[in-house]
């Protein structure tokens, strides 16, 4: 049992961290966009409507955070060992509640786009 | 003669600062926190886009243009690329060794693969985001 | 031709389990040439200056894995750690995160029990073998494995490793390495035996991938990279068995 349960959520870490590695630099790198004012013309309201209303965009994007999201959370988890917090029980049920509470959210958004 | 065994613990909350390597490594895992920070920008931006409402969207923009904004955005890269996305880079041959018959496939070609796809997965999510439209 | 020499303060800790409540520090002035390694500095004040001293070592030639130390502040071999690479001032402790027994001689025996519980022999369903039977082996399949046998058990890779000294229970990089070696031994066939050991609380999972383990590895053993790879291997098992068509 334990072994199943440790081996599934390091899984979905090590995924969620690929992805992350990959994509983020680029995502950063469009809030910077953003916050210099210049919005990409890619990510104006009716291109990005289209984009996150088609399924393959939707799937895309639940992925990448949902999966991003665990990573975070997971690596927390570990942050909190390292930094001496020995409650690793309630860490764990936190952290990956947040993750989890995160994950429906995108979902629901994703649903009513 | 008499046994009396001499134990030095680890100190539990500052056993990385007197060495660079756990030093690095620390800097590495907080990079954690910029993950969720990313995640939380990008589920507030879909709760904007599933308003349905162009002025929500706009508001959101709004939102994030201003100097602090800049500043955070512009370090938080640097610091992500540094210990996220390269050191990520650099450990994955250890996990994903390449063997062909008697030849392993030299770590640095896995890491050099990684550089490559890494840079196209950047231009294609830039070129999505139509930066790279003129 | 003479080599040239040079005066090296060498800084000693120092523990007497029947005198000392705790461990201090003792110095040697030692003239040493520059083709020595800090063994034979250890040597030179063992023989010369002080008989009292203890540490361990036999080959002198990185192989019996018994002199490992720390050089300032760095998990090493002594036999294979060179004066001509170090600073004029050398400070020399037990390996990290064992408990002294005396001097440079640390308590092996937590990791003795835990190199056994990776059994790290090959395990065949079929044992006792017929008689007569050689187990063949190519030797791709070899070199698939191959660094993972380069261990000499000088226990640096656990002197480096914060997690094991953070929670003594982690099993720990050697004997995970160990365990890996002979998973991926095509001659092997104990994997889900180890299985159970190793995926447990303190086995895999406790690495949280410092990788501090491979890069003090005298022999470049890489046991970081194991247990990375072992961990692959539980996450991808565990989707084989609940994916539609999985094995149970």
């Amino acid at each position: 049992m334990s072994i199943a349960r440790k081996s599934v959520v390091w899984g979905l870490f090590a995924a969620g961290g690929t992805l992350s590695a990959f994509l983020f630099p680029a995502v950063i790198a469009l809030f910077l966009l953003v916050a210099l004012g210049r919005v990409p013309p890619g990510l104006e309201f009716a291109n990005l409507q289209a984009f996150a209303g088609h399924w393959v965009g939707k799937s895309a994007l639940f992925l990448v955070i949902f999966l991003s999201l665990w990573h975070a959370a997971h690596r927390l988890r570990v942050v909190f060992h390292d930094f001496g917090v020995r409650r690793d029980k309630a860490v764990a049920n936190a952290v990956y509640l947040v993750a989890a509470i995160g994950t429906v959210m995108t979902a629901f958004y994703l649903y009513r786009i | 003669m008499s046994r009396q065994p001499y134990v030095r613990p680890m100190p539990k909350a500052s056993w990385y600062l007197g060495n660079a390597r756990y030093r690095r490594y620390m800097l590495r895992e907080v990079t954690c926190l910029l993950v969720g920070v990313y995640c939380a920008l990008l589920i507030w931006a879909l709760a904007a886009l599933s308003s349905g409402s162009p002025e929500r969207w706009g508001a959101f923009l709004a939102a994030q243009q201003n100097t602090a904004m800049v500043v955070f955005h512009a370090l938080a890269l640097v610091y992500y690329l540094v210990y996220m996305t390269f050191d990520w880079f650099k450990l994955a041959p250890k996990a994903m060794p390449v063997q062909f018959g008697e030849q392993k496939l030299p770590g640095s070609v896995i890491v050099i693969g990684h550089y490559v796809a890494w840079i196209a997965v950047t231009l294609f999510v830039l070129w999505l985001a139509g930066v790279l439209q003129t | 031709m003479t080599l040239k020499t040079r005066q090296l303060e060498l800084e000693v800790l120092r523990y007497d389990p029947e005198k000392d409540s705790e461990p201090h520090f003792q110095a040697y002035s030692v003239s040493c040439p520059e083709d020595w390694a800090i063994l034979d500095a250890l040597n030179y004040v063992k023989e010369n200056l002080d008989t009292t001293l203890s540490y361990r070592w036999s080959c002198h030639m990185m192989v019996c894995g018994s002199c490992g130390m720390m050089v300032n502040g760095e998990p090493s071999l002594t036999c294979k750690t060179f004066i001509r690479d170090l600073p004029d001032k050398v400070r020399i402790e037990p390996l990290q995160n064992f408990p002294i027994e005396r001097d440079l001689v640390v308590v092996l025996d937590d990791v003795m029990d835990k190199l056994q519980r990776a059994q790290p022999w090959i395990i065949r369903q079929d044992d006792p073998p017929p008689p007569d039977v050689e187990y063949n082996q190519p030797r791709a399949a070899l070199y698939k494995f191959k660094q993972y046998t380069m261990c000499i058990n000088c226990m640096c890779c656990y002197a480096a490793c914060p997690q094991y000294g953070l929670d003594p229970s982690f099993i720990g990089p050697a004997a995970l390495a160990m365990a890996h070696r002979y998973n991926l031994d095509s001659r092997d066939q104990g994997k889900s035996q180890r299985l159970d050991i190793l995926a447990d609380h303190d086995g895999v999972w406790d690495c949280s991938f410092v990788g501090a383990c491979s890069e003090v590895c005298p022999k470049s053993v890489d046991p970081a990279a194991a247990i990375q790879q072992m961990k692959v291997d539980g996450a991808i098992e565990w989707w084989k068995q609940k994916l539609p068509g999985g094995k149970s």
